[in-house]
């Protein structure tokens, strides 16, 4: 499959640092180019995925649909109905078809059971219409539309197996209402009062005239294909309509789309190893809700030491009268020491350190110490995050000190080891930004211990990858400095793998102690 | 092409309301009549006047319905209100005329019709075993939308 291949070829990058065969490799100057035919290690057990354009995208479909007819033999619309029903599991559907009860499935898929199916609707719509509308149904073959009351005769009409019969033109109207401002395709069903057949594929499709329609109807089934099908996912980046296909449940791995875009599998977010998407949601959460409230209560207020009150000061001396009518207690701003033995010293306070002033702050400590912490990690993780908005500009940077290198003498092979350092450099932010997450919701352990070394440790490697990357060029040597930037990466590179596979060997022996969600 | 599609269902609307409208005023369910004094000027606007059926908390009572049709009608459902203040006490009607009814939202068909919806909303009225205006009516009030079709409806009361 070629695509799989030029896969493979353009996200060397991202996926390879998962990758075994990194380290044994020692050909450090190649880039994507050379690695291409580096196999996956086996290692591990890796999700597989591969990408799907559109029009793969539907011809899987058909695979799975094909795959079930070939041993139900229904009409084929009818299998993608039940498929869905089913969530596109094949074999929950053999069971259910063959063990279970039929009738409830074909009811909950909205379908007429075929053994139930009448052999000649006509007749029964026929008795329908004129009991119903009440309107001249002529014995010459002439029916009365419902929806636009006017009467056609038999071969305009058209009804799905329930036997409710409506005129082309309006089947087409409704239909193209239904899926242009409804945006409804797989819950499409007979436009008869409470009736709940599904319009099937490849009535839609006769039906439908405008190409328009037809267009967004189709785009319709496959968007539903997707989200239905616990293993594909749409890549969230803009503008790319590709599809992503995993061999097996995905849990935490990033993967990558032939367009250039990785994200999470499970949530779409971007990659946000090592933390589980369930708490990058709740942290995600809690920085919107507070951390910038939370910084400024933390900047500009402090409690009442008796009553806890938070108290902000706007003006005025240090003499504080608590607000609060049930406390009215009088402390000094600076020490939080009773306000009596300030006596007139209203400006500044000298008694920071005396043993009653001290035991009042103590008590508010422990009050926020919780937020001190939140705010720990919050502002090294806003850091990352905000080095990682820089990216762009960081690879236009490099691409001018590529360009300066090629001018003293170096070959555009050569310098490529450049823009593989700012890839790994990139990765490595992402990975340290979300290891403070990871952290806050981490309690004390000694494998908390050795985390935290494997995170400083790679935070001083990145920090030093970054500082040789921003160096001008004219300090070093060329060859000093291509030997230490190579270096420092492959560093990098290594340090992430240990911190990760660290982090995922605790996932998978439960050895991480996590404070409650 | 789309300019004779479009011919054909502005044909198709006016055809299908003008023959409602007949229909109506012809043979109207009891407990139905249609203004037609307003109809004059505007086919896609009518008044219906309902009347509470015998035996029920709402006999004797008059109503007043109205009913707009936007150019999607029959595939969208039309825009229904009681209009104040002929409007009735009951759990699904607000004070500003909105009804709470499925069939004007969720369960609408193009199969339906204007003499189906004001039976309904008799079978409405005539289940209704207390008189007493909807939990929520004040709430509502403060926030609802002028037209009906952008509220977004829960339908969870199926008894009256």
């Amino acid at each position: 499959m070629a695509e799989i291949e030029e896969e493979d070829f353009m996200y060397d990058y991202e996926e390879s640092d998962d990758e075994e065969d990194e380290d044994e490799e020692g050909d450090f100057v190649s880039d994507g180019l050379l690695r291409e035919d580096s196999v996956p290690s086996g290692s591990k057990l890796k999700a597989e995925w591969q990408t799907l354009s559109p029009d793969q995208l539907s011809k899987k479909m058909f695979e799975i649909v094909d795959d079930v007819n070939a041993v139900f033999q229904l009409p084929t619309p009818h299998v993608r109905i039940l498929l869905t029903a089913c969530k596109w599991d094949k074999e929950k559907l053999m069971e259910r078809y063959y063990a279970g009860d039929q009738e409830a499935l074909f009811r909950e898929a909205h379908l007429i059971h075929p053994k139930k199916r009448n052999p000649n609707p006509v007749i029964v719509v026929r008795a329908q219409s004129t009991s119903t509308c009440g309107a001249a149904a002529s014995s010459k073959q002439e029916y009365i539309c419902d929806i636009c009351m006017m009467s056609y005769s038999t071969d305009h009409m058209m009804g799905l197996e329930c036997g409710h019969l409506f005129c082309r033109p309006c089947w087409n109207n409704y239909l193209t209402v239904m899926v242009m401002s409804q945006g409804r395709a797989q819950t499409l069903s007979c436009p008869a009062t409470s009736c709940d057949i599904v319009v099937d594929e490849a009535t839609v499709l006769e039906l439908l005239t405008d190409g328009e329609v037809r267009k967004k109807y189709q785009y319709l089934i496959t968007n539903s294909f997707v989200q239905d099908h616990p293993l594909l996912k749409w890549c969230p980046s803009p503008g790319c309509c590709n599809a992503l296909l995993a061999s097996n449940n995905v849990e935490h791995e990033p993967v990558s789309c032939s367009c250039g875009h990785s994200f999470c599998f499970k949530c779409s977010r971007d990659p946000h190893e090592p933390i589980l998407c369930t708490y990058l949601s709740k942290w995600l959460k809690k920085c919107d809700d507070d951390s910038e409230t939370s910084n400024w209560i933390h900047v500009n207020t402090k409690e009442c030491p008796k009553c806890s009150a938070t108290i902000e000061k706007n003006g005025g001396c240090n003499h504080m009268i608590c607000c609060n009518n049930s406390c009215k207690a009088e402390f000094c701003w600076v020490c939080l020491g009773p306000w009596e033995p300030h006596g007139t010293s209203w400006y500044n306070c000298n008694r920071y350190n005396e043993s009653d002033a001290k035991s009042a702050r103590d008590a508010q400590m422990g009050s926020r110490a919780a937020l001190e912490r939140y705010l720990f990690y919050c502002n090294r993780y806003m850091n990352h995050l905000r080095s990682s908005k820089m990216e762009a500009k960081l690879y236009e940077m490099v691409h001018e000190k590529m360009k300066e290198l090629q001018q003293l003498g170096m070959s555009w092979v050569e310098i490529q080891f450049m823009k593989k350092a700012v890839d790994v450099l990139c990765l490595c932010r992402q990975t340290l930004m979300y290891t403070y997450v990871f952290a806050y919701y981490l309690k004390k352990n000694n494998h908390m211990l050795i985390f935290e070394d494997n995170q400083s440790d790679l935070e001083i490697a990145t920090e030093l990858l970054s500082e040789y990357l921003e160096r001008e060029i004219t300090s070093v040597s060329l060859d000093q400095l291509k030997i230490q930037v190579q270096d420092k990466s492959k560093y990098c590179e290594a340090r992430r793998k240990v911190l990760l596979e660290h982090v995922y060997e605790g996932y998978d022996q439960d050895f991480w102690d996590f404070t409650e969600l | 092409m789309g300019g004779a599609s479009h011919a054909y269902k502005e044909m198709a609307f006016l055809k299908r309301l003008k023959k409602e409208y007949m229909e109506l005023k012809k043979s109207p369910p009891p407990g139905v009549v249609l203004d037609d004094s307003v109809l004059e000027n505007n086919i896609t606007n009518w008044i219906i006047h309902i009347s509470g059926a015998e035996g029920t908390l709402y006999s004797g009572e008059q109503f007043k319905l109205n009913i707009k049709f936007n150019d999607k009608y029959p595939f969208d459902s039309p825009q229904v209100t009681f209009i104040k203040p002929y409007l009735p006490v009951h759990p699904h009607v607000y004070s500003n005329g909105h009804i709470c009814l499925s069939i004007l939202d969720r369960d609408w068909s193009p199969a339906l019709n204007v003499s189906s919806i004001c039976l309904s909303i008799l079978s409405m009225l005539s289940s209704c075993t207390q008189k007493v205006k909807p939990d929520d009516d004040s709430m509502y009030m403060r926030f609802a939308p002028s037209n009906p079709k952008k509220t977004t409806w829960v339908f969870h009361d199926d008894s009256v």
